[in-house]
C-alpha cells in the first residue's frame, strides 16, 4: 500500500513537467488555433541541447536552463516564420499539414546524426527519504522548476503588457488589431514562448529518463492528454491536467507493463474528448 | 458502372491498368515488376487516403494502421491456419474494414484537428497490441514457411501471381475513388470538406458518412497490406506500422493533388521515381525523411493544388476529362 502511494507521489512530481510541456502546446494552440506537430521533437532538442551542454561541455545540468530557454525561443520565432505565418487564418488541415513536414525534416536529420541510440545525462542529486522509499532529488527538482516556470509564465500573461497582447490576440485577433496591438509580432513570440517551454520541459525530462531521437512521440501524446484533460488554450489547467496524468501514471505503472502506458493514455485521450468537448477543467472560450 | 463506362476517364484508368500489368510481363522482367509493385502499393495507399484527406477534409495521419493489420490477419490465416491466400485476402479486408467502422463511430465525433491527433494514437495504440499480442509473434513477428507457396505453383509463380493481384488492387481503388467522387455519397463527402456544420444543416448525415468513409478507406488498404507482407513473407510490428509509409501517402496525396483521381496516381508515380533516386545517390540515402518533409513543407505553402491544380490552372479544359 505504501508503495502505490509513493509511487503516486512520484506521478505527482513527474506530472508538474508533463504539464509544463503541454503548456506549450496549448499556449499556440489557443492564441492562433494551430496545432504545432513539432512538439515532440522541440522536446527531444531540449533533451538534446541538455545532453550537448553537461554531458558533452561538462556544464552543471541545471545551469542548461537558461540556454535552452533562450534557444528555444529563438527556434520558435523561426519555425513561425517557416512554417506558421502563412497558415494563421487557413484552414486547420494546412497548418497540420506544415508543422507536420517541419517535423519531418527535423527527425529526419535528427536520425541521420545521431541514430536511435539511448542517451542519458547522469544527475546526482541527494534524495528525500520517507520511510523505507526515497525520492529521487532530480524528480523533486524538476517538479519545482516546472511549477516556478508555470509561475512566471502566468506573470508574463497577466502582468506584463506583452502578456496582455497575447491573450488579447488569443480572444480576438481582429479587435486585437484595431486596438494598435502588432499582432503578427504578437504571434511570433507566441510561437516562440511555446517552443521554449517544450525545450525547457524536455530539458527537464532528460534529467529524468534516458532518451532517443524518436522520444518525442511519446511526450507529444502525452502533452495531447494533458491539454485535453486541462482544457484548451488554458495554460493553468494544463499543469492541473498534467498533475491528473502524473497521477494516473503512478496508480497504473506498479499494476501495468510499461508498454501498455501509453495505449491506456490514448484510450483517456479519446473518452475525454467525447465526454467533454471543451477539456475536464474548462473554463470560458478565451480564458487564456 | 454503365453511368462511368460511357466516361473517357474510365477508359484512361483502364489503360493505366494494362500498362502496369503488361510492361514487366511482356520482357519478363523482374526488376521493372518490383518496382512497379512499390508503385502499386504507392497509389492504393495514397488514393484511399485520398478519399479521406482530399474528400472528406480530415487528414488521417495513421493510414498505415490499415495496412498493417491487414498484412498480419493475412501472414497469420495463411500460415498458422493454412487457409487459402485468396480467403485470408478477403478476410483481412472485411475484418479491417469492420474495425475501422467500429472505431470511426467512436473517433469520427471529433472533429478535425482531434480527429488527425487521434489517428495517430490508433497506430500507437494497435501497434502496443500487436507487440504484446503473443499469437502474432509479439515483437519478434512472424515468418511464412516457404511451403504456403506450393499451392500457387511455386514461389516464382507466385511472385508473378501476387504482382497481378497487387496491380488489380490498384485498378479498384482507382475506380473507387472515381465512382465515389461522381456519386451522391462523395458530393456529400466534399460537403463536408468544405464546411462541415454547412454540410450537416443541409441534410448530409456526417456521423455516417465519416465513419463510412473511414472503413471504406480500409478496405483495399488491408489487402495490399495481405499482399505485401505475404509476398516477403515476414512481418514485424515496426514494419507493418512504420508511419514513414503513412507519411509519404501524404506527401504523395498533396503533390499529386488532393482530392483529384490523376493527381494521386500521378504522384505516386513521381514520388516513387523520386524515391529510388534518392535511396541510390550518396548524398541522400540516410536523408528521405527531410527529402519528403521539404516536398511536403513547399507543396503545402505554395502549391496547395499539388500539380492537378497547376495542370488545372494552365490548360482548364483537362478538367472535363481528368477526375
Amino acid at each position: 500500500m505504501l508503495g502505490i502511494i509513493a509511487s503516486i507521489i512520484d506521478g505527482v512530481l513527474v506530472g508538474l513537467v508533463y504539464g509544463l510541456a503541454a503548456m506549450g502546446l496549448t499556449l499556440i494552440w489557443g492564441v492562433m488555433d494551430v496545432i504545432n506537430l513539432t512538439h515532440g521533437t522541440m522536446i527531444v532538442a531540449g533533451m538534446f541541447a541538455l545532453y550537448g551542454l553537461a554531458s558533452v561541455l561538462g556544464v552543471p545540468p541545471y545551469l542548461a536552463l537558461p540556454p535552452v530557454l533562450i534557444g528555444g525561443f529563438l527556434v520558435g520565432v523561426l519555425l513561425y516564420w517557416v512554417a506558421v505565418h502563412r497558415m494563421v487564418g487557413r484552414p486547420p488541415l494546412m497548418s497540420l499539414l506544415s508543422t507536420f513536414a517541419v517535423n519531418l525534416v527535423l527527425i529526419g536529420v535528427g536520425t541521420g546524426i545521431w541514430g536511435t541510440a539511448l542517451f542519458n545525462v547522469a544527475v546526482s542529486l541527494p534524495g528525500v527519504s520517507i520511510g523505507r522509499y526515497t525520492f529521487p532529488g532530480a524528480h523533486i527538482l524538476a517538479a519545482v522548476l516546472a511549477a516556478v516556470i508555470a509561475g512566471l509564465l502566468y506573470l508574463f500573461l497577466h502582468r506584463t503588457r506583452l502578456g496582455k497582447a497575447v491573450r488579447a490576440v488569443a480572444n480576438n485577433r481582429e479587435a486585437a488589431e484595431l486596438v494598435g496591438i502588432p499582432t503578427t509580432r504578437v504571434l511570433a513570440v507566441t510561437v516562440g514562448c511555446g517552443v521554449a517551454l517544450a525545450g525547457v520541459s524536455g530539458m527537464l525530462i532528460g534529467t529524468l529518463f534516458p532518451f532517443t531521437v524518436l522520444s518525442g512521440d511519446g511526450f507529444q501524446l502525452k502533452s495531447f492528454v494533458v491539454t485535453v484533460l486541462g482544457g484548451f488554450g488554458n495554460p493553468v489547467g494544463a499543469l492541473l491536467g498534467g498533475v491528473a496524468l502524473g497521477l494516473l501514471e503512478g496508480a497504473v505503472t506498479p499494476f501495468v507493463p510499461v508498454s501498455w502506458t501509453l495505449v491506456i493514455e490514448f484510450v483517456l485521450f479519446v473518452l475525454v474528448l467525447i465526454a467533454f468537448p471543451g477539456g475536464i477543467f474548462a473554463s470560458r472560450r478565451g480564458a487564456l | 458502372m454503365l453511368r462511368l463506362m460511357r466516361r473517357p476517364f474510365f477508359w484512361i484508368i483502364a489503360l493505366v491498368i494494362a500498362v502496369f500489368a503488361l510492361a514487366p510481363a511482356i520482357g519478363d522482367d523482374v526488376e521493372l515488376r518490383e518496382r512497379l509493385a512499390l508503385a502499386t502499393v504507392y497509389i492504393t495507399l495514397a488514393s484511399n487516403l485520398n478519399l479521406m484527406l482530399g474528400y472528406a477534409g480530415y487528414v488521417n495521419f495513421g493510414s498505415i494502421v490499415f495496412f498493417g493489420l491487414g498484412g498480419y490477419i493475412c501472414v497469420w490465416l495463411v500460415n498458422a491456419h493454412n487457409v487459402p491466400l485468396a480467403a485470408s485476402l478477403l478476410a483481412a479486408g472485411i475484418g479491417v474494414s469492420a474495425l475501422a467502422l467500429l472505431f470511426g463511430l467512436g473517433i469520427l465525433r471529433l472533429r478535425g484537428a482531434f480527429f488527425a491527433l487521434s489517428t495517430i494514437g490508433i497506430n500507437e495504440a494497435v501497434q502496443a497490441f500487436v507487440q504484446n499480442f503473443e499469437p502474432w509473434g509479439g515483437s519478434a513477428g512472424i515468418y511464412i514457411s516457404p511451403a504456403v507457396f506450393q499451392p500457387l505453383g511455386g514461389a516464382a509463380r507466385a511472385l508473378w501471381l501476387i504482382y497481378f493481384m497487387l496491380v488489380a488492387v490498384m485498378g479498384l481503388s482507382l475506380y473507387l475513388s472515381y465512382a465515389i467522387k461522381t456519386s451522391k455519397f462523395g458530393l456529400g463527402l466534399l460537403a463536408i470538406g468544405q464546411n462541415e456544420d454547412a454540410a450537416a444543416v443541409l441534410g448530409v448525415p456526417t456521423p455516417l458518412y465519416k465513419a463510412l468513409v473511414y472503413s471504406t478507406s480500409a478496405f483495399l488498404p488491408a489487402i495490399t497490406g495481405g499482399l505485401y507482407f505475404f509476398k516477403s513473407a515476414f512481418i514485424q510490428p515496426s514494419d507493418a506500422f512504420d508511419l514513414s509509409l503513412s507519411t509519404e501517402a501524404i506527401v504523395i496525396a498533396m503533390l499529386g493533388g488532393q482530392g483529384t483521381v490523376t493527381g494521386v496516381a500521378l504522384g505516386a508515380y513521381l514520388y516513387e521515381e523520386l524515391r529510388g533516386y534518392l535511396l541510390t545517390s550518396e548524398t541522400f540515402s540516410h536523408f528521405q525523411l527531410v527529402v519528403s518533409g521539404v516536398l511536403l513543407l513547399v507543396i503545402v505553402l505554395f502549391f496547395p493544388g499539388g500539380l492537378m491544380g497547376f495542370i488545372y490552372s494552365r490548360f482548364p479544359r483537362t478538367q472535363k476529362v481528368l477526375e
